[in-house]
């Protein structure tokens, strides 16, 4: 038995007949060949898989691409300017100048858990920080950098945006 | 790492998936957040013939408050309940234990309603709704229960539940005001689940004694279970250092917690002991909470 499934990733919807116990991270990587999102663990625990739901952190190795049918995905590949390598998304910025990558392969699921979470850690100490990346497993940075690349990208988030969201000037 | 294949149905009623669950039930598996069955089904650990999908089904995911009671709909998300403003101010000890299950990511899509029927033994809400005095509504085609969680928790991952039957509502008795509570657990990390732990509900009269005292554990038995003998031994009393440490003692005496790769029988028994005494001294500085 197989299924018509609409999926839309990044906004563009791909329609694909499925069965339903393909995985979504495996719509993704194989319907889409959208690559980004990578695959680690296949049971929930490394976050690698990490996408956006309707806008929301969710594993996408535990869900059916059947159940994102009519749902709206964001993957990593959104992130960056018109989908360009040179003006990178400000998260994905900050992660670059405070090293917070080696072998880059958790970096996609933690970039989807905390792109949304950026506002409210504004001003968050290191253990909120933490608390934040605690779904995300990297086995090469241990950590450290992510968090400072965190607390950068919060901080810029903050001096464009002010705290409360409203803006404080042009820059 | 694949799941098996399965037939999958996606009904938007409630009556549709009891019809399924009807003439399937055997050989299917309700899907709700499928935080904890779409892994066994990638370790091949189950293999259903046929999923029914509740997601679709709006119906089933519902905060309400009615009549001294927090409605809950089985679908409904665990993030929903963790931000919900009613959900806080009825019972914020299940929104101070949410908080403890897995991550945020995996609350965005895990269930109340699923956490229930899965029953694990270090799960959170079980412990909760075990210590709030919960009733879990569940619907057939041959009609509704309403079931006790000493009745619906049967053992390690087994509850009461046909194979015919949906859990639809988890009904929570609103506490009266100066009710204390406090939900305690170990963990090594940060969204790991519990080696032990306790949820602890209190009212308190006047004259500062203990009235009813309900002390539930996670991680003790293969269910919730509560720590009677730390509960007797606090009524009428005061809550103090002292009640507490009788508290631990007592509870350390009457259990026997399993040992596992992550921690020994003897080691958990002492940790759960310890929960149950922070837990009570948490209570005590915790001031009527509920509405
Ligand atoms: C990395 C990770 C960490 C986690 N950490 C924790 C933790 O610390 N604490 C914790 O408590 N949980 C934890 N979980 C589990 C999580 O809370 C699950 O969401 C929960 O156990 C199951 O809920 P679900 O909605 O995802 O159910 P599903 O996975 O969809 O279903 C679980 C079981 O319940 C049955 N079921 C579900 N809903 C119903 C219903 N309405 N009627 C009848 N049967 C039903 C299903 O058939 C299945 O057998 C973790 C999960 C992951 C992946
Ligand atoms: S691959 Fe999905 S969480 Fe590890
Ligand atoms: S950079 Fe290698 S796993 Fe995180």
């Amino acid at each position: 038995m197989t299924r018509t499934v609409a999926v839309t990733i990044n906004g563009a919807t791909f329609e694909r007949e499925v069965e339903p116990r393909l995985l979504l991270s495996d719509f993704i990587r194989h319907e889409a060949k959208l690559t980004g999102t990578h695959v680690g663990c296949e049971h929930g625990v490394c976050g690698a898989c990490t996408v956006q739901l309707d806008g929301t952190p969710v594993r996408s190795c535990l869900m059916f691409a059947v159940q994102a049918s009519g749902h709206s995905i964001r993957t990593v590949e959104a992130m960056a300017d018109g989908g360009s390598e040179t003006r990178l998304h400000p998260l994905q910025q900050a992660f670059h100048e405070e090293h917070a990558l080696q072998c880059g392969f958790c970096t996609p699921g933690f970039l989807m858990s905390l792109e949304p979470l950026i506002p409210a850690l504004v001003g968050a100490s290191d253990d909120e920080i933490r608390e934040a990346i605690a779904g995300n497993l990297c086995r090469c940075t241990g950590y450290q950098n992510i968090v400072s690349a965190v607390r950068l990208a919060a901080k810029r988030f903050d001096a464009q945006h002010g705290t409360n969201g409203s803006a404080t000037g042009p820059e | 790492m694949k799941p098996p294949r399965f037939e999958y149905d996606d009904p938007t009623t409630t009556e549709e998936a009891l019809d399924l669950l009807a003439q399937h039930g055997e050989d299917a598996k309700v899907l709700a957040g499928g935080q904890s069955l779409v892994p066994l089904l990638n370790f091949r650990m189950a293999r259903p013939d046929r999923l029914v999908d509740i997601n679709g089904i709006e119906e089933l995911s519902y905060i309400r408050h009615d009549n001294g009671t927090l409605r809950l709909g089985a679908m409904t998300r665990q993030a929903a309940v963790e931000s919900s403003d009613t959900a806080r101010q009825l019972c914020p000890l299940l929104v101070d234990a949410l908080h403890w299950v897995g991550h945020a990511q995996i609350r965005n899509r895990g269930t109340v309603g699923g956490s229930v029927a899965h029953a694990d033994p270090a799960a959170e809400l079980p412990v909760v709704f075990s210590a709030l005095g919960a009733s879990f509504h569940v619907r057939s085609k041959t009609g509704p229960r309403t079931l006790s969680p000493e009745d619906f928790f049967q053992t390690h991952r087994t509850t009461s539940l046909e194979p015919s039957e949906l859990l639809t509502e988890i009904e929570v008795p609103v506490l009266p005001a100066a009710t204390r509570t406090a939900f305690v657990e170990f963990a090594r990390r940060q969204g790991d689940f519990a080696l032990g732990g306790a949820a602890t509900v209190v009212s308190v009269d006047e004259s500062g004694a203990c009235r009813d005292v309900r002390i539930a554990l996670l991680g003790a038995a293969p269910t919730p279970i509560r720590a009677s003998d730390a509960e007797d031994a606090i009524r009428g009393r005061r809550l103090d250092e002292d009640a507490a440490r009788e508290a631990r003692v007592l509870t350390e005496a009457a259990i026997t917690p399993t040992g596992d790769i992550h921690g020994s029988g003897d080691y958990r028994r002492g940790l759960i002991a310890t929960m149950v005494y922070r837990s009570l001294l948490q209570a005590a500085s915790n001031r009527g909470e509920a509405a």
